[in-house]
């Protein structure tokens, strides 16, 4: 009567401490270059070295420039952070792929592309999107910069061992619905903590019908409403996308492996802390209005007006209006906007290219709207242009920009202005997330090209 | 890091009655480009604090000299959002040492007490009532009484139990960090590995 994550947290456990938190075993750590400076000085100051160096694989994504990749970084800052993970790695013997290596990209994709992400493995890293990985049928949640130290200097982490929660999607998604708007959908629902203290199984119909790509969509986005962790239990899916991929067994370990990973689901009896059933059609695409990304409706809703909020969360919702210059009760299709951004460990895989791409083909890129098109990584890159994907953006205005996390967070040179409003595929509408003052309305790839073509909020459903 | 430990603390309070306060808020992202710990109290709610040319806006409560301690109140689901540690450093930097909300995200809550903050996770009427009191006089005091496990508002009298596990607690008062412990368990570990490869 166990469930997925109890098989897998069970199988890693190397001691409960008493009156405390578990000792678990860690089988990868990612690193990027921004939480992990300080964990290397940490083992440094003690005068230790990693203890599995093997286990542990490290790239840079979030300061590197989307343009003139071949040239050195300009924001000298940034690229002091860059050096450091560069001379880090290099001097505790780490794996790493830097600015320009064929492997690199958003670190989030590519674990998975490169098979390096695996069901029934524990990963972490220092970055709260690492539940994307769960969607392999891993326990993947990210974690602070101590945290890191504690896995490079032991391999294991300590942690409380969340709750569990089982999240079902029933029925079939609509035309031009993505795991996109049902990640929103189900934040809205669940609010940004709804999930606070659990781990969440992904299941139902609508699930199981979902690519690789997009669960690993669904799952990037399980953090947003405070969940450790998200995850799918692995099926032919699953499989089909892994094998082959570098880093994947080969031969007669791939048997044995997919034999183990076939073992890797809940048991119909599993007992679950707490269960929620959605309905796929209730779900249409959606935006949101504003500063948290539980803060959303569907494209053809209302904002909510205050009158429907709780008294505790009012003065936020007010505020967070304000900011966005939003006002309550309004719609916000035919709204003007000034950016798009595809892009993002949320929306940055094949798929989602090709998504925009079946929107924005034959038409043409609106005037007032400036595109930032970012592949997640060289691979999707390299993907896109074999495909045909780059001829046909390119012809309706589109230019395609160089792999990284680009307009996600304002870390780069890609930066929404002051008063601008971006239509983004990430995952953070926060204050400022974008670059101070900028204001984020998330959404799918599909609504993202919409809104490019037209320049104008727009439901996608029109231009399908 | 200083690894202060953590006994008794009666101070006054800095009160954020608002929810869902990100990590963004507390440190947006292009603070986040330094190599090492220090310093990031500067950084603190940085864009609530300052405006673009970097004058102090008088309204935001960190900057009203009638509110000064080293508690910080905040409303429910303090500290959501990305897992940047930096979010931890700058509140242990600017010189708090117990943040109070009605809840916490995960990943925010391991980052204070892995740098000597204290989470303390209070009912929401407890909450209610410690705004309105720092309202109504913000030189009100709070003590948290760590071995205790006790949090008590000194304009009220009202007290509360808080809740925390008593390996993290043992940790706190003896200013001892969970690398040491782990080092401490390499046997564990390595017997660990020899079963599972």
């Amino acid at each position: 009567m166990n469930t997925l994550f109890d098989k897998i947290w069970d199988a890693h456990v190397v001691q409960k401490v008493e009156d405390g938190p578990t000792q678990l075993y860690i089988d990868r750590l990612y690193c990027h270059e921004v939480t992990s400076p300080q964990a290397f000085d940490e083992l440094r100051s003690r005068g230790i070295g990693c203890l599995r160096p093997d286990k542990i694989f490290c790239m840079p994504d979030h300061n590197i420039p989307t343009k003139n990749q071949d040239k050195p970084i300009e924001d000298e800052v940034s690229r002091k952070q860059v050096d450091a993970l560069t001379k880090n790695a290099a001097q505790f013997g780490l794996s790493y792929w830097g600015m320009k290596h064929p492997n690199n990209g958003i670190i989030h994709v590519v674990g998975p592309e490169q098979g390096l992400t695996l069901p029934g493995m524990t990963i972490v890293c220092g970055d709260s999107h690492t539940s994307t990985h769960g969607a392999m049928g891993a326990i993947a949640f990210g974690i602070g910069t101590s945290e890191v130290g504690m896995v490079m200097a032991s391999q294991c982490i300590l942690q409380q061992k969340p709750k569990a929660m089982r999240i079902s999607v029933e029925g079939k998604l609509g035309k031009g619905v993505t795991a996109k708007d049902v990640a929103l959908y189900i934040m809205s629902q669940m609010t940004t903590s709804g999930a606070t203290g659990y781990f969440v199984e992904y299941a139902g119909e609508a699930i199981r019908s979902l690519s690789m790509e997009s669960r690993l969509t669904l799952c990037n986005l399980s953090i947003e409403m405070g969940a450790r962790g998200g995850m799918v239990a692995p099926d032919e899916v699953t499989f089909e996308y892994i094998k082959g991929r570098p880093y994947a067994p080969k031969g007669e370990e791939w048997e044995k492996a997919v034999a183990y990973w076939r073992t890797l689901k809940s048991d119909t009896d599993a007992v679950f802390d707490k269960e929620y059933t959605f309905r796929a059609e209730d779900i249409e695409p959606r935006i949101t209005y504003g500063t948290n990304p539980g803060m959303g409706i569907g494209i053809t809703e209302s904002i909510p007006t205050a009158d429907t909020i709780d008294e505790a969360g009012r003065a936020s919702f007010l505020k967070s209006l304000d900011y966005m210059g939003f006002t309550a009760g309004e719609k916000l299709t035919g709204h003007h906007i000034d950016y798009v951004f595809v892009g993002s460990c949320t929306n940055g895989r094949i798929e989602d290219f090709r998504a925009f791409a079946q929107i924005v083909k034959g038409r043409k890129k609106a005037d007032n709207v400036t595109a930032w098109i970012v592949p997640g990584s060289w691979s999707v890159a390299r993907q896109i242009e074999a495909e045909g994907i780059d001829k046909v953006l390119a012809e309706a205005g589109f230019e395609i920009r160089e792999p990284g996390c680009s307009a996600c967070l304002a870390m780069n040179e890609d930066k929404v202005p002051a008063g601008k409003y971006c239509v983004s595929t990430s995952n953070r509408n926060f204050e400022g997330r974008q670059g101070p003052g900028s204001h984020t309305i998330l959404a799918s790839p599909y609504v993202a090209a919409a809104a490019a073509v037209t320049g104008v909020i727009t439901d996608p459903r029109e231009l399908l | 890091m200083k690894k202060e430990k953590f006994n008794i603390l009666t101070d006054s309070c800095i009160p954020l009655p608002l929810e869902n306060i990100d990590t963004d808020q507390i440190v947006p992202a292009r603070f986040l480009k330094a190599t090492t710990r220090e310093g990031f109290g500067d950084f603190l709610f940085r864009d609530w604090r300052f405006d673009k040319e970097g004058n102090k806006i008088e309204s935001f409560v960190m900057n009203n000299p009638k509110y000064s301690g080293r508690i910080l109140v905040a409303g429910k689901n303090f500290g959501c959002g990305s897992s940047r540690e930096h979010a931890a450093w700058a509140i242990a930097d600017y010189g708090f040492r117990v943040v109070v909300s009605s809840f916490f995200a995960d990943i925010h809550k391991n980052n204070e007490l892995n740098n000597f903050v204290l989470p303390v996770v209070v009912s929401e009427e407890f909450l209610k009532e410690l705004f309105a009191s720092i309202e109504q006089n913000p030189a009100t005091q709070v003590t948290v009484d760590l071995p205790q496990q006790t949090i008590t508002n000194n304009a009220t009298g009202k007290s509360e139990q808080f809740e925390i596990n008593g390996y993290k607690k043992h940790c706190l008062m003896n200013g001892l960090d969970d690398i040491d412990f782990l080092l401490s368990n390499k046997d564990k570990i390595e017997a660990w590995e020899a079963k599972n490869n």
